[in-house]
């Protein structure tokens, strides 16, 4: 029950209820309880019907690029 | 899939692999690392990762499966309200075969004709009550911190909408004072934790001070292998230099400060109450009931509460598996009498249970 996914959002309702794509499946979430505003195109970690987090594109990569580089360069 | 299969990349998965051997060769003794969260044990499992770690390195799970560690005794309560004329008892579907004391299911209870009805956001149960407006809609809450706000959300718009059909039986805990029980149990050696990806996302990191006070290390982990490999290079990093910490290796999913708004919303409805864990006992404040200003909201307060004689599923060893001081094979039971199709106890009911990861993984 506990399992969450990022998800784009698609579209976003007069009740504050979002369509988001989770890899071409399409789920309706509620954005009441996400921590920052959310808008059309953000990536949301979604949980039991709620996004619960706005994914930061930036910190992401950062991440990614961190760790590719721990890898080629072997620092550590 | 964005922020998915990036973290599946195989070069960076043999990288990881490769800096854990490095430090694991380095280590002078065995370390055990637990792994709090139900998804954590689901993730592992699903990508072999306890097949992939050197030989020093012990994967241990720990009580993160919500409905694995729902004592029989609300197993049983759950049942006695969903078996209540002109009730409709609305729950997530993990919890619909968990057997309770004699062996009886939510699913048991549905086939007998009781109105059990699986939702998978919590929400749903708004439409529900607007259109069974004769009807008692009940709520089981279960989860933790990262459910328990979706909960809330829906018991708030309740009593905004004015919806007097609903209620909620809460079942709800919340992780920080397991934790404290699991540090506090002699038998358990754990030199370092996982930490759950989507509780910190609420909780924040903070929560978890007192792991690197007690001399464990901590790395609050996401759910691909890339995020599980590099939370254990950073627990072993810990580790090695004796400089323990709590680490975020899900940057992506968690703020050091968690959900201020979620968790705000979470204590507003609910308060602390002691509660009862399969496995642990009963843990002081480790359970949320509902405020006074929400009592027309609980269903502890709406219905009495019944009589109930519970006993423990004879020979199923949950118990001890959910703290960590043994494993499912241990357990007589496990694949010869308990399976996936005819669980016995909870641990095989829900994906995220370790007796079902041990049966379709290992
Ligand atoms: S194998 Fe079945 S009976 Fe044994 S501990 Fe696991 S759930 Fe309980």
């Amino acid at each position: 029950m506990c399992i969450g996914f990022p998800g784009k959002i698609i579209s976003i309702d007069q009740d504050n209820y979002a369509i988001i794509d989770i890899s071409g499946t399409r789920r309706e979430v509620c954005l009441d309880i996400i921590d920052e505003e959310a808008t059309i195109g953000d990536y949301v970690i979604t949980h039991a019907g709620y996004a619960i987090h706005k994914i930061d594109p930036a910190t992401a990569r950062e991440k990614l690029q961190c760790l590719q580089e721990i890898i080629e360069n072997e620092i550590y | 899939m964005k922020f998915i299969d990036e973290y599946r990349n195989p070069a960076i998965v043999k990288g990881l692999l490769k800096h854990i051997a490095d430090v694991a060769q380095r280590l002078e003794n065995p370390v055990t690392i637990m792994e709090i969260c139900g998804s954590h044990t689901y993730a592992i499992g699903r990508f072999g990762i306890r097949k992939l770690l050197p030989d020093n390195i012990r994967l241990i799970s720990g009580p993160g499966c919500p409905v694995c560690v729902t004592s029989t005794r609300d197993v049983d309560i759950a049942l006695h309200l969903a078996s209540l004329p002109n009730v409709i008892f609305a729950t997530f579907g993990d919890m619909l075969r968990v057997p309770g004391t004699g062996g009886d299911s939510l699913q048991k209870k549905r086939a007998e004709g009781a109105d059990v009805r699986v939702v998978s956001s919590a929400d749903e149960c708004i439409g529900i009550a607007l259109s069974h407006s004769a009807k008692e809609i009940i709520m089981m809450g279960i989860g933790f911190e990262t459910t328990a706000p979706t909960i809330a959300a829906v018991v708030s718009t309740c009593r905004e909408k004015d919806i007097r059909n609903f209620s909620v039986f809460s079942v709800h805990k919340i992780v920080p004072p397991a934790i404290h029980a699991l540090l506090a149990d002699p038998l358990l050696k754990i030199d370092g934790f996982l930490c759950p990806g989507h509780v910190s996302t609420m909780i924040g990191a903070d929560a978890y001070r007192m792991m690197p006070e007690a001399g464990r290390a901590a790395a609050i982990t996401g759910f691909e292998p890339v995020d599980i490999l590099e939370g254990v290079w950073m627990l072993l990093q810990q580790i090695e230099s004796n400089k323990m910490d709590v680490a975020i290796q899900y940057s992506r999913g968690v703020r050091p400060e968690g959900n201020t708004r979620a968790m705000t919303l979470l204590h507003s409805v609910f308060e602390t109450a002691d509660a009862q864990w399969r496995g642990l006992g009963t843990i002081p404040a480790s359970g949320l009931t509902l405020r006074d200003e929400f009592a027309a909201f609980d269903t502890m307060k709406k219905f009495s509460a019944p009589d109930i004689q519970t006993g423990d599923i004879p020979g199923c060893g949950c118990g001890d598996i959910l703290r960590g001081i043994k494993l499912p094979h241990d357990c007589p039971l496990f694949r010869k009498v308990c399976t996936p199709i005819n669980p016995i106890g909870p641990c095989m009911v829900s994906s995220e249970g370790t007796c079902s990861t041990y049966y379709k993984y290992y």
